[in-house]
């Protein structure tokens, strides 16, 4: 029988899900685009994930991460339901010890977290503006009818340098059409268009931050070579997209499980079979107060598991009560 | 004369103490929610800040409610927000609503036009009598500021999550059913006693992390979503840079003789900021110095989004980060800020403040780093 433990990394663009052995070695990884279905998308992945594993698996502990994790969590069960900063960088300490800052973009966050004797020391998100994460470069890649995994490997073969103004999305793109009508050729606006990026990134998140190597790129956008390339001749120095670096979200999220199931005991892992489960949520607008909450409310096979979304606790306190009937 | 005045943190229940007092009919603006803000941003600049919104979403719901009059403080300060009762009162003019703005400050240092514009709100020209209305509404302010300042250092610590929620909750009620100074101040008085009686596990491991920032934004809950009680939930202690009753105690009193309550904080500011860059920005530096020579585990910056000030600031907090290895967090608030993003950066940073709590711990090192 085998023995594991579970990482779910629910986000805005893609779900990631990771099986890891009781030896901390990744058994298998699944990546599926999430496309504003989060529910659906981890019902699929369980049942995906179920039947690569084939039936003699054993659950020790499942952890949810990204902006989906509450949702994800409540789910499935998960026994750490942990933000996606921390579980980034728990699993880029597992696979470089030493390691002391981390660039992660994803579909729609770009993060830089630094660490120094592996502790965690400093970190920032961005905040008001999304330019270079993947969703605009996927967008970009589809405007030239390029498929998004060549988009790096021509920014590569550029050898002339196109300066592109990266500061916003909608500036990139019309800067880059200006570029276009210009006459200037594919790969070199492509390779002007990664360096606008690494640039907007280090001046919005890296801004009186000290960048020690060594540097881990991490994140769907890493799989992108001319992002990475970018990143190396600006900062002068090796950047390391380690193996598993779009399912890292995931990874640190088994292994705080992993953790959290060692100190406790058990797992709440309600099973694989919630795939086979019908989940729905309905929402109402509470008139309680001026504050008008949305009030969201999930169910499982028809049953209300959890509520969320008030301000003041009036109902999501609540569901406690209703879940402690069920249970006896 | 129906009187009318913006929300910010629990201040609206001195002032109506006060006015209780001084016998003057005020109209409560109702609590700061999501239609106030969207009132608020519909008629306002787009890219003022959100103070601004929040405070003019508060006058139109008055004034739906009867407010005449409308009194706010001002302020010389190079900040935006000296402009705001001027742009308001045009906006109002222009919406319809005749409404009469009384701006408490002292144009040019005119004393004596403070001086007018108070006994006109006041209804009295008897200076005794607006003294002692004034000296009972600060009384209730001081108060209550103590009451919320105990409450965000101890609610980490209760033993039974919600009791004091309970006495803060119920509080401010009987404070909005009471009428003057007197009746305000001796509820906040029992409420104290009864918060700091409330059993509370002394041992726990808990954070202490200090707010700064602008100060509408850290006073005002609505306008931060609640920070204090989200770090709170947290397991962190809180303790607020800046309060109601010091701003007023500070603008109103002390800088108008010629002294200042602030001397500390300027001075631990001075290496970073010789002088004042508007709004509480030199504040924000000087009070996150003095939280890391405190001991305090980490600082969390609050700022409205275009807050020029709070922007000075935050470009020298990194150097300030690594002078007095303090982590420090900035989160900038608008109308379009989204919660669930705001609870993440949140959490990873309570993280890496326990993170960095347990190694040094273990360690046995007694200062970071």
């Amino acid at each position: 029988m085998k023995k594991c433990y579970l990482g779910v990394d629910i986000g805005s663009v893609s779900t990631n899900i990771i099986v890891m052995d009781e030896e901390d070695r990744i058994v298998d990884t699944l990546y599926l685009r999430t496309q504003g279905r989060p529910i659906e998308t981890v019902k699929n992945g369980l049942s995906q994930m179920k039947e690569r594993l084939g039936e003699d698996v054993h659950v020790l502990g499942v952890g949810t991460t990204g902006s989906g994790r509450n949702l994800g969590g409540i789910m499935i069960g998960a026994d750490v339901i942990k933000n996606e900063i921390t579980a980034h960088g728990v699993a880029a300490l597992h696979f470089v010890p030493d390691v002391r800052t981390i660039i992660e973009i994803g579909g729609q966050d770009s993060k830089i977290i630094l660490l120094r004797n592996g502790v965690l020391y400093d970190f920032a998100m961005n905040t008001v503006c999304a330019a270079g994460t993947g969703s605009f470069l996927d967008r970009q890649a589809e405007r030239l009818g390029i498929p998004i995994e060549e988009f790096g490997d021509l920014a590569l073969k550029s050898n002339a340098t196109v300066r592109i103004a990266g500061r916003c999305a909608v500036f990139a793109e019309s800067d880059m059409i200006h570029k276009q009508q210009l006459g200037h050729n594919q790969e070199d606006i492509i390779n002007g268009l990664c360096e606008a990026l690494v640039r907007n990134y280090l001046n919005n998140l890296g801004k009186g931050k000290e960048i020690q190597g060594p540097v881990i790129f991490q994140g769907g956008v890493a799989a992108n070579v001319g992002i990475k390339k970018a990143f190396e001749k600006i900062l002068g120095c090796e950047v390391v997209v380690p193996k598993f670096a779009n399912v890292m979200g995931a990874i640190g999220s088994a292994l705080l499980a992993k953790e959290e199931v060692s100190k406790k005991g058990s797992t709440n892992f309600k099973g694989f079979e919630i795939a086979d489960s019908n989940y729905a949520v309905k929402s109402f607008e509470c008139e309680h107060c001026p504050n008008m909450c949305e009030v969201v409310e999930f169910y499982r096979d028809e049953s209300l598991v959890a509520r969320w979304g008030d301000k003041c606790g009036r109902w999501s306190n609540n569901i406690n009560v209703e879940s402690k009937k069920l249970a006896q | 004369m129906k009187i009318t005045f913006p929300h910010m943190g629990n201040m609206y229940l001195p002032a109506k103490a006060m006015f209780d007092d001084l016998g003057v009919e005020t109209v409560l603006p109702p609590k700061n929610s999501k239609k106030t803000l969207e009132i608020g941003t519909k008629y306002s600049p787009e890219l003022i800040c959100l103070p601004m919104k929040i405070n003019l979403g508060n006058y139109i719901e008055s004034i739906e409610k009867g407010a005449d009059t409308i009194v706010v403080t001002g302020s010389c300060g190079p900040c935006r927000f000296g402009y705001f009762a001027e742009v308001e009162k045009e906006i109002l003019k222009d919406l319809g609503h005749n409404v009469e703005f009384v701006v408490l400050e002292a144009p040019d240092g005119n004393i004596k036009e403070l001086y007018n514009r108070i006994s006109k709100i006041a209804n009295t020209k008897n200076m005794m009598k607006i003294a002692k209305g004034l000296k009972g509404g600060i009384g209730v302010l001081k108060r209550i500021d103590k009451f919320e300042e105990t409450v965000l250092k101890l609610r980490p610590y209760e033993k039974n999550k919600g009791e004091m929620d309970k006495v803060y909750k119920s509080l401010i009620k009987n404070l909005e059913n009471s009428e003057g100074s007197q009746a305000m101040i001796k509820l906040i008085n029992q409420a104290q006693k009864c918060i700091e009686e409330i059993p509370i596990e002394k041992n726990r491991d808990i954070l202490k992390v200090g707010i700064v920032g602008e100060i509408y934004t850290i006073i005002e809950n609505f306008a931060n979503i609640d920070i204090g009680k989200k770090l709170n939930e947290l397991g962190v202690e809180v303790h607020k840079s800046h309060t109601t009753s010091g701003w007023v105690l500070e603008h109103l009193f002390y800088n108008s003789i010629g002294s200042t309550r602030e001397k500390d904080i300027r001075n631990a500011a001075k290496p970073y900021v010789k002088t004042m860059v508007g709004g509480h920005g030199r504040e924000t530096i000087g009070n996150t110095i003095l939280y890391a020579k405190d001991g305090y585990d980490g600082v969390i910056q609050v700022m409205p989004f275009t807050c020029m000030p709070e922007i000075v600031a935050m470009s020298l907090l990194p150097q300030v980060q690594n002078e007095y290895h303090i982590p420090i967090m900035t989160l900038i608030i608008d109308e379009m800020t989204g919660e669930a993003g705001y609870v993440t950066r949140l959490e990873a940073y309570i993280d890496l403040l326990r993170n960095r709590r347990e190694k040094y711990k273990n360690e046995k090192m007694l200062s970071w780093r």
